[in-house]
Parts: C-alpha cells; structure tokens; sequence
C-alpha cells in the first residue's frame, strides 16, 4: 500500500499516529478506481466510435441492431433480477455492454427478432443461470450469437451479408472472408483498415478498433496480454499460411485486418471474468484464440471464427487458471 | 496415414462422443466433480474403449459375419464389454485403490455407458477395417477423455458460483455441457 492510500483508512481513529506499515487481512486492494461501473463506461467510450461507423456505413439497420440488442439485454437484465428477487444491476451496464457488443456482432440485415433472441440468451442462459456478472464461464454476448448463429444458419450465414437490395453500397458484395474463401478473391487492405467493407455491424473498421482497444489497454481495463497473444499467433499462423500459398505478405494483413480479429481481440476476448487471472494465463489463452481462429477460418466450413474460438477458450479458462497459478517465493 | 489423421480428429473434435453425439452423459455428468476422479475416469475409459472397440470388431468380422448371426451383435457387445469392465475393475481394486475408491459406481456403469457401446457400434456401423477401428476407438475415448476434463475444469468453476436453486448441481451441468456443445460447432464441417 502506498502513502495516499493511507490516508482512506477509515479503522484508524482520528488523531492517533498512523502505522508505518499498515496490517489488515486480505484482500489488499491496491487500485480501487477498478470498479465494474468505471470499466465498463471505458468500454462505452471505447465501443463510441465503433458505432458511429457502424451507423455511417450500414445507416439505420445498424442503429436498430445495436437499439434491439441494447434495450433486450437491459430488459432481460431487470427481467431476471427481479426473478431471483434481486436488485436490477443495470448501473453498472454491463448489460448495456454485452448488448452493444452483441449488436455490433450481427448482421445488418438480420431482423429484429435474431436480435431480441439472442439478447435474451446471452443474459439469460450466458450470465444468470451461472449467478450473475462475475460468474459466468462463456462470454455473453458471444453465447447470444453463438446460438442464432446455429438456430437460424440462413439469416446469419454468409448470405445475410450479402443484400444489394438493402441500399446499401457496403452489403452488395461479400464479406471480405466470404470472398476469400469462396472465391479466392481479396478485399483492398485499405478498405479494410478504413472500414469500408461488409461484415457484421461494428468489425468493419480494423483502425477504430484499434484504436479503441489501445484506449483500454492503456486504461487497464483490457489486459493488453489478450490481445497481444491473439495477434501475434494469428500474424504466424497466417504467415505460414501465406508462405504456402502465392500470396506474398498480402494474406497475412488480410487475415489481420479482416473479419472480427480485431474487434474480437479487444473487445470480446479480453472480458475479465470468462479470460483466465494470471497475465501467463492470458497470453497462452490469447495464443489459444488466435490459433483456434486460424484453424477455423482456414479448415472448417465457417468463414469466421472468432466467436467459436473465444467460447473455446472461454471453456478453456479454469484449466488455463489451474495450469499457471505463480509460485510463491521459496517454493519448488 | 493421413487418411487415419483425418479419422482422428473428425473422432475427437468434430464427431466428440459426448458434444456432438451425446453418447455417455452419465458419467460425463457423474465424475466430473473431482479433476482426480476425472482424470481417472477418462483413462479408465481409453482402456477399457480400445480393448472393447478391437474385440468387438474382431468378434463381429471372425464370429457373427462368419456364422451369419449379426443379430446377436447388442447381447455380444453387452456381454464383452461387461467382461471386460470386470477385468478392469478388479485390476484397479488391486493395484490403484484410491482411484478405485474414487471412481466408485462409475466404473461398473461403464458396463452400460453408451459411450463404449455405441462407438463400438459405429465402427461396425461405418465398416471400418481393423486399424481404422482402432484408431477411432482410440479417438473416440480421447475425445471423451479431453471433453470430460474440460467439463470438469468449469464445474469446479461453478461449484464456487451463486447458482439460483433450482438450477443447481446436475441442471447447470447440462446446461454448460450443452453450451461446450454449441462451441464445438465450431469444427462442423472440417473434415
């Protein structure tokens, strides 16, 4: 504990002498400012800019999935609380993130039901059924996609990416992952680091996603671990991929910057409560995730595979914990 | 050889026994409260699935096929497989008493796990030829093995979470079993 931290103690009585070095049981709480409410407002800030894009490229489809999305994963929140007699924990929007993150994970073109469904799973059987925020062993949201992304194959496939009807000038063609495992063919990088292609909702822009995911690390309220070991296994991974195949350095920025790779790393993978404690345990579960990606981007029947591969890992997790728990000095 | 390869993991990831087939879930449900007895668990059932996936094979393809009484192969199987979960029991009772401690009840309810049986079945099922019944075999157990660890790493998990009352125990098992489930569809279509 350092000096300005003693200054809170509240146990010790006015006008006595303060201890030198101050004895309590644990837990020795050392940043306090590390509240639920605080880290998930910096998710917030940091989701902001992602929106905006979002609503600039697919205009009003991606206001009423990230609207749906939001106001069902506050609902369901407040529905479930007062199922178990509890007080609605809506204040320190967590819910508000699952739902945001949620939304931004669709398709624009998905109604509004995939939307609601996949909202009131995510809070429902991805968080309360396990005992609330803090408990829970899959990542939310990505349980809610996870389970339209099954249920209704057609309306979150690859052809739901695809709706030149829609007006839109992004939807009329494949998302870049689609199109490069179906057709072999390559989205510009410089569309892709913008932002100006197809994909789902808010994983378009690699460079807003960056950017808002280097604001969390810096806040400390992603782990940078995370997303660093995510990176660097999917850059190798992809590099080898490259090297057998004739595509000269250009495959590896398209695996980097395509899809949810980025979005995902920061902010999906790096939830605190579903990624293992120890920083050792992080890195190896980013390394896991970005590895899984590549496997499925590249082997299974699936364009993408962020989503699948942070529930992987999710499950992964307490085996990561169980596996890396630090040594106490002086022992062997 | 890379025939086999593909065999193995189309057995342990996209086929799992207990995720994408749901074979064996009672003690996929009952021993995974323990790492130990998990552990245990798992390699008493790579044991127990290779010897029982080779001699049902042989049995099918040199006795019923041979004497034209497929017919018979639920009752044989039954019956080999009991045998031979005897013979491991006793070998454990004697040799490993704290797993056999550990293991309790579910080693005798390999007898009727309808992992064992039904992987047994497949490989009659699929006409596998002999290597290739034993490698899936093997991969089937392995399989079983890596789900039921994984499983177990959660539910220990869970035992420390604030489950709401009704759901806790067996029913949020199956409910995490099934979302590992929905994670496996991740590996659809690999192979």
């Amino acid at each position: 504990m350092n000096e300005t931290s003693l200054e809170n103690i509240k146990d010790i009585p006015a006008g006595e002498d303060k201890p030198l070095i101050h004895v309590a049981p644990s837990p020795h709480i050392a940043s306090t400012s590390a509240t639920t409410t605080r880290m998930m407002a910096d998710v917030l800030i940091a989701l902001f800019p992602i929106m905006c894009m979002s609503v600039y490229l697919f205009k009003w489809h991606a206001v009423r999935q990230i609207a749906v999305c939001l106001g069902c994963c506050m609902a369901a929140e407040a529905l479930f609380a007062a199922m178990r007699g509890r007080r609605a924990t809506l204040a320190d929007c967590s819910a508000a993130v699952t739902g945001i993150i949620l939304g931004l994970s669709l398709p624009a073109s998905a109604p509004w039901y995939i939307g609601a469904i996949a909202s009131f799973v995510a809070i429902g059987i991805g968080k309360v059924v396990f005992g609330g925020l803090g408990m829970n062993i899959f990542n939310p949201a990505m349980v809610g996609r996870a389970f339209v992304m099954i249920s209704f194959a057609n309306l979150m496939g690859a052809s739901a990416y695809e709706q030149p009807g829609l007006g839109i000038d992004a939807m009329t063609g494949a998302t870049p992952l689609t199109a490069l495992k179906q057709a072999g063919s390559m989205v510009p990088l410089n569309d892709m680091f913008w932002g100006l292609t197809n994909g789902s909702v808010g994983e378009t822009s690699a460079l807003l996603c960056l950017i808002g995911g280097i604001y969390l690390c810096i806040r400390k309220t992603a782990c940078w671990e995370i997303p660093a070991g995510i990176i660097i296994s999917v850059l190798v991974l992809a590099g080898i991929a490259d090297l057998a195949g004739p595509c000269s350095g250009y495959l590896v920025l398209h695996h980097f910057l395509g899809g949810a790779l980025l979005f995902g790393a920061f902010f999906i993978a790096t939830d605190p409560v579903t990624s293992p404690v120890t920083p050792k345990g992080r890195f190896v579960f980013g390394v896991g995730i970005g590895f899984l990606v590549m496997i499925i981007r590249l082997f299974s029947g699936y364009p993408e595979g962020v989503m699948f591969a942070v529930l992987l890992m999710n499950a992964l997790a307490p085996l990561i914990n169980r596996w890396t728990i630090p040594k106490t000095l002086g022992e062997d | 050889m890379g025939d086999l390869l593909v065999l193995m993991i189309s057995c342990i990831l996209i086929n799992n026994i207990l995720l994408a087939q749901y074979l064996g879930n009672c003690p996929f449900l009952g021993t995974s409260k323990k790492m130990e007895t998990a552990v245990g668990m798992a390699m008493a059932v790579i044991f127990v699935l290779v010897m029982a996936g080779v001699i049902t094979w042989v049995l099918n393809v040199y006795c019923l096929k041979k004497l034209g009484i497929e017919y018979l192969q639920t009752i044989s199987f039954i019956l080999v497989i009991a045998g031979l979960v005897q013979f491991v029991e006793m070998f454990l009772k004697k040799s490993i008493p704290a797993l056999y401690a550990g293991l309790g009840i579910f080693l005798p309810l390999i007898t009727t796990n309808c992992a064992v049986m039904g992987v047994c079945l497949i490989n009659i099922k699929e006409e596998y030829s002999f290597i290739e019944a034993l490698v899936s075999s093997f991969a089937y157990a392995a399989g079983f093995g890596l789900a039921l660890i994984l499983f177990t790493g959660i539910r220990e998990r869970v035992l420390l979470a604030r489950v709401p009352k009704p759901l806790q125990d067996t029913s949020i098992g199956l409910v995490t079993a099934g979302l590992i489930s929905l994670a496996f569809y991740a590996f659809k279509g690999m192979v």
